[in-house]
Order: structure tokens, then C-alpha cells, then sequence
């Protein structure tokens, strides 16, 4: 088939999921050596909307990334983001941070940032020219000449969120961004992301364990059960985020964080609110 | 660290081996006086000193021919590697049909083929730089496919989420990665090129260092042979210094790894 005729029947699917969908996933089943490891999974993220994927480990979140991402094909079901319905499409269409910081050792902190756009045949004066405003947003515009293994863990993390995110891609895919880090340096990362993220029409899609990240982040969250790895609770979020840190003590987050705890722990799976 | 600082640590590295050298030199000095050994058996190290100087452009204009071979059969040798390295990591048919078969070659002992080869190809270049290739392809074929292999499929994935076509994964991650243990190797086949260079002269040359040795140790002419041997000897560790040389310029970007030497005998 070939991509143009496969555009317009994802243009289809469009119609009927949704008027906004940048990400829509559906029905997707995937087996990994004999063992069903999603099942049927769906829900969508429309455009400007930023989606959390909560779930104890192992039950499937970042093999959701991988499928969306396009470096995993699903067993059976539909994926699509930013309309592009086959997996080989959807490489190097889609911005996806891994859980690793996966930096080159040999390059410097601008070299690691602009390798999506090298890649892609930018020229490098104008992905460097790139890389450096970006670098001013990120707060890494000083260590662009460092190498990798000269940073801290979170200045490596923001490196790695700039390289995937310097391509403009409309869709983003967030894999515990800030999983390596302190717990001051996550919450301020956390922060700073949510305010750029706010400012974009893109969507976004963030698989976490630590459910006060989701709440404070997301605007829809969406809870997983493992065994087979699957979507068992959808909860819309109403907090108002602006007043900082000091929103994880009001009532309404507090009572939110029950909420979901309590989902999650309906799987009987041990798991807590944070690591 | 000023320069003047660091030039005093190297001298200071290197001051217990350099004393050795010098101890093991006076002692071998000493002894062939106090035993009054044969100059044709073992001569002194100052008789081995004044060949050296007796005939210095006899001596380079063989060494000359030697280090051609190695130069030679050091390159097709890595070109060999490379290509065959990049089938091995390209195809899992490449890979099962010849990585055994590399493995098993090892088990034949070159110097045993040495003669062969003069019979096939005579006596000229040729036979000494397929004997030097011999001897330097494994290591380097090895630790290349060795580092090669070293990617990870995390970094593997994330090149492809970035829109990396095969040939990029392979052209920038999959090269730089394999660089570390492809040097390695290098530096092993460094050292083992000047042994197949000796040994393919061995067998049929008319020049170089390993003939010279030939034909002086046929003569009894001992304080050649052991002139050949130190000439050879610092081609060796010039080799091995021009490698180490060239691998801290491409490494020059890449962390210190070893930061620590872990010393189990020191307390």
C-alpha cells in the first residue's frame, strides 16, 4: 500500500475517533515471545493535550511508546500519530525521550542535540543555530561544548529531551523523563516542562510510575493493570498547577491522588505512590 | 598540571623499568669479561653497540624493506577487517558462513604456511605481506566485530525514532561505539606484524631484517644478529607508539575510562 492511499484512510479514522486526535491508538494487541504483553489497548490524545500513563512496572507503558513510536509493529489493532498509520512511517516522525538519557559519549552537548536534525540532512550551521535557541529555553545553553559525561544526571536529561523534541514534531513521547533524578531537581524539571509544554499545540504523552507527576502534569491520566498489560481507568484532571509545589497539599490533589492509588491498588500488585 | 610536571611523572613511570634495562645490560656487560665468553656465542653488549654504529645504513636500508612489508600488510589487513567486519555485523548469512570458519584458520599455525607461500608466490613482497596479513587480520577483524557488536539496542532504537536510515546507524553509532576495541586490537597486531614480517623473510627474501638474521646467524656473525634483533625491536615499539599515538588523537572526544587502576597487590 502505498503512503498516500494509506494517509487518507487514517484521514478516515480521524473522522470517526475524533476531530483533534494527534495520537490514536486502537485496539492494539502485542505478544512478545509467546506472551501477550498488551491487550487491546485504546485511547487517543488530541492536540495540545498532555496525557499520563500510570502503572506498575512491567505492565506494558513504554512498549505503548515503543508501538507509538514506530520501533515496535502491534500484533493487531491500529496505531496513528500525526497521521501516519504504518510503523516505518512514524520513525523519525514522532519525538520520543527513552528512559535513558542515550547520549553519544564522543559528541558534545550541541552534537548530541542536533543528531535528529543531522540525520535528517539540516545543514549543520542551521541545526546548530537551532540547537542554541532551544539550548536558552532548556537552561543548557552554557554546556554546549561540554561532553556528556561532564554533566549531571538531570543536564544530561534535558539534552536528551532537546534532541527529541529539536525535530517539531507535532507528537511527543515521554518515557520517565525524570525517573534518574533528585527529588528537587525532578520537581523543577517538572515545573519547566509543564510550562513549555502549555505553551505548544502538540500532543503529549507522558508514561510515569509516580502518580504525583502524573497529576501535577497531565490533564488526562490513564491507569494500567499488567498481565496482560491494559488500560483500566481514565480520570480527567482538574488541577490548577500554577501555584507550585504547594498544590501537592490542597484537598482536591490529595483527594485526586486517593483516587488513583486506590485504582491502581485494586490490582493487587504492590505498587506505591512514588520510588 | 604544568607540561614540565607531566614530562617529571613519565620520567618517574618509567624510571623502574629504564633502571632494569640498565642493571640486566651492565650484568650481561660484566659477565662475558669475568666468563670470557666467545664474541661468536654471546657477544658483549658493547661489541652489539659498536655493530650498530659500524653500519647504520646497512642496517636502516633493511629495516627499510622490513617496515614496507609491515606498513603494507598492516593496511590491506584492515581493509580486509573492515570489510569483512561490516558483513559480519550487516547479515546473519555473512556471519555464519565465514566467523567460524576466521575462528578455525587460528588453529594452523602460520609459520607453517610460510613455505607454501614462497612455493606460490615467490620470494618477492608478495609472500611477506600475505604472511604479515596472517598474522595482524584476526586481531583486528576480532575486535572490531567485537566492537561493533558492543551498540546497544536502546541506542539502536533511538536512532531509528530519530529517522536514521541503516547506513547512518551504522556510518554514526555503530562505527564511533566499535572504536575503543578496534584500537585495541590494532595495538595487538602492531606488535605481532613485525613477528610475521621476520618469519615471512625467514623463509625466503632477499632483504630485510629477518634474512639479515638469517644470513648472519648462519655466518656466526652473532653482534648482527643481535643488531637486527634491537633495530627490529624498535620498529616494534615505534609501531606500537605510532598506533597508541593515533588512538589518543581519534579517542580525544571520548570520557577517560579507566580512571582508577584497580591494583589487587597494592594495600
Amino acid at each position: 500500500m502505498s503512503p498516500a492511499s494509506q494517509r487518507i484512510t487514517i484521514e478516515d479514522d480521524k473522522n470517526v475517533v475524533g476531530n483533534d486526535a494527534l495520537i490514536t491508538v486502537s485496539d492494539v494487541d502485542f505478544d512478545y515471545e509467546d506472551s501477550r504483553i498488551l491487550s487491546n489497548v485504546s485511547f487517543s490524545v488530541d492536540r495540545g493535550e498532555f496525557v499520563a500513563l500510570v502503572g506498575p512496572s512491567g505492565c506494558g507503558k513504554s512498549t505503548i511508546l515503543n508501538l507509538i513510536s514506530g520501533v515496535l509493529a502491534p500484533e493487531s489493532g491500529r496505531i496513528s500519530a500525526d497521521g501516519l498509520g504504518h510503523h516505518d512511517e512514524r520513525l523519525g516522525n514522532v519525538s520520543y525521550m527513552q528512559q535513558k538519557d542515550l547520549l553519544l559519549p564522543w559528541r558534545t552537548v550541541a552534537e548530541n542535540g542536533r543528531l535528529g536534525l543531522e540525520l535528517s540532512g539540516v545543514p549543520r550551521s542551521e541545526s546548530a543555530e537551532r540547537v542554541k535557541e532551544l539550548a536558552v529555553l532548556f537552561g543548557i545553553e552554557d554546556v554546549l561544548d561540554s561532553m556528556p559525561h561532564e554533566l549531571s544526571g538531570g543536564m544530561r536529561q534535558r539534552v536528551a529531551l532537546l534532541r527529541a523534541v529539536l525535530p517539531d514534531n507535532s507528537v511527543i513521547l515521554l518515557d520517565e523523563p525524570f525517573g534518574a533524578l533528585d527529588a528537587i531537581t525532578r520537581s523543577s524539571l517538572q515545573r519547566w516542562l509543564s510550562e513549555v509544554l502549555d505553551r505548544t499545540d502538540k500532543a503529549v504523552l507522558l508514561v510515569t510510575h509516580d502518580v504525583d507527576e502524573a497529576i501535577l502534569m497531565a490533564d488526562r491520566v490513564l491507569v494500567m493493570a499488567p498481565n496482560p498489560g491494559r488500560i483500566v481507568a481514565e480520570e480527567k484532571m482538574n488541577i490548577d498547577s500554577s501555584i507550585g509545589s504547594d498544590v501537592m497539599v490542597t484537598g482536591e490533589f490529595i483527594a485526586l491522588k486517593r483516587h488513583i492509588l486506590s485504582l491502581l491498588n485494586d490490582q493487587e500488585m504492590g505498587f506505591g505512590a512514588s520510588q | 598540571m604544568t607540561l614540565l610536571g607531566t614530562a617529571r611523572v613519565k620520567v618517574i613511570e618509567w624510571l623502574p623499568a629504564i633502571a632494569t634495562v640498565v642493571a640486566l645490560v651492565v650484568l650481561w656487560e660484566v659477565l662475558v669479561a669475568v666468563l670470557d665468553v666467545q664474541r661468536w656465542l654471546l657477544p658483549a653488549p658493547s661489541v652489539i653497540f659498536a655493530e650498530l654504529l659500524d653500519s647504520p645504513g646497512f642496517l636502516l636500508g633493511h629495516a627499510g624493506v622490513t617496515l614496507a612489508e609491515i606498513l603494507i600488510g598492516f593496511a590491506v589487513s584492515i581493509a580486509l577487517a573492515v570489510v569483512i567486519a561490516s558483513g559480519i555485523i550487516w547479515s546473519r548469512t555473512v556471519e555464519r558462513s565465514i566467523y567460524p570458519i576466521i575462528i578455525a584458520s587460528q588453529t594452523i599455525p602460520v609459520i607453517t604456511l610460510a613455505p607454501l607461500l614462497i612455493i606460490w608466490v615467490g620470494t618477492d613482497i608478495m609472500s611477506k605481506v600475505i604472511v604479515i596479513v596472517l598474522f595482524t587480520f584476526f586481531p583486528i577483524v576480532i575486535s572490531l566485530v567485537s566492537g561493533l557488536r558492543s551498540v546497544d539496542q536502546e541506542m539502536v532504537d533511538m536512532f531509528r525514532t530519530l529517522g536514521a536510515s541503516p547506513f547512518q546507524t551504522f556510518s554514526k553509532l555503530m562505527i564511533p561505539s566499535s572504536l575503543p576495541s578496534f584500537f585495541a586490537g590494532l595495538k595487538v597486531a602492531a606488535v605481532v606484524s613485525v613477528i610475521g614480517g621476520v618469519i615471512g623473510e625467514w623463509f625466503g627474501a632477499s632483504a630485510g631484517l629477518g634474512w639479515l638474521m638469517k644470513i648472519a646467524g648462519g655466518q656466526f656473525q652473532t653482534a648482527r644478529v643481535f643488531a637486527a634483533i634491537v633495530v627490529l625491536s624498535i620498529l616494534a615499539m615505534a609501531l606500537f607508539a605510532a598506533v597508541v599515538a593515533l588512538e589518543k588523537w581519534s579517542l580525544r572526544k571520548y570520557p577517560p575510562t579507566a580512571t582508577r587502576v584497580i591494583r589487587l597487590g597494592d594495600s
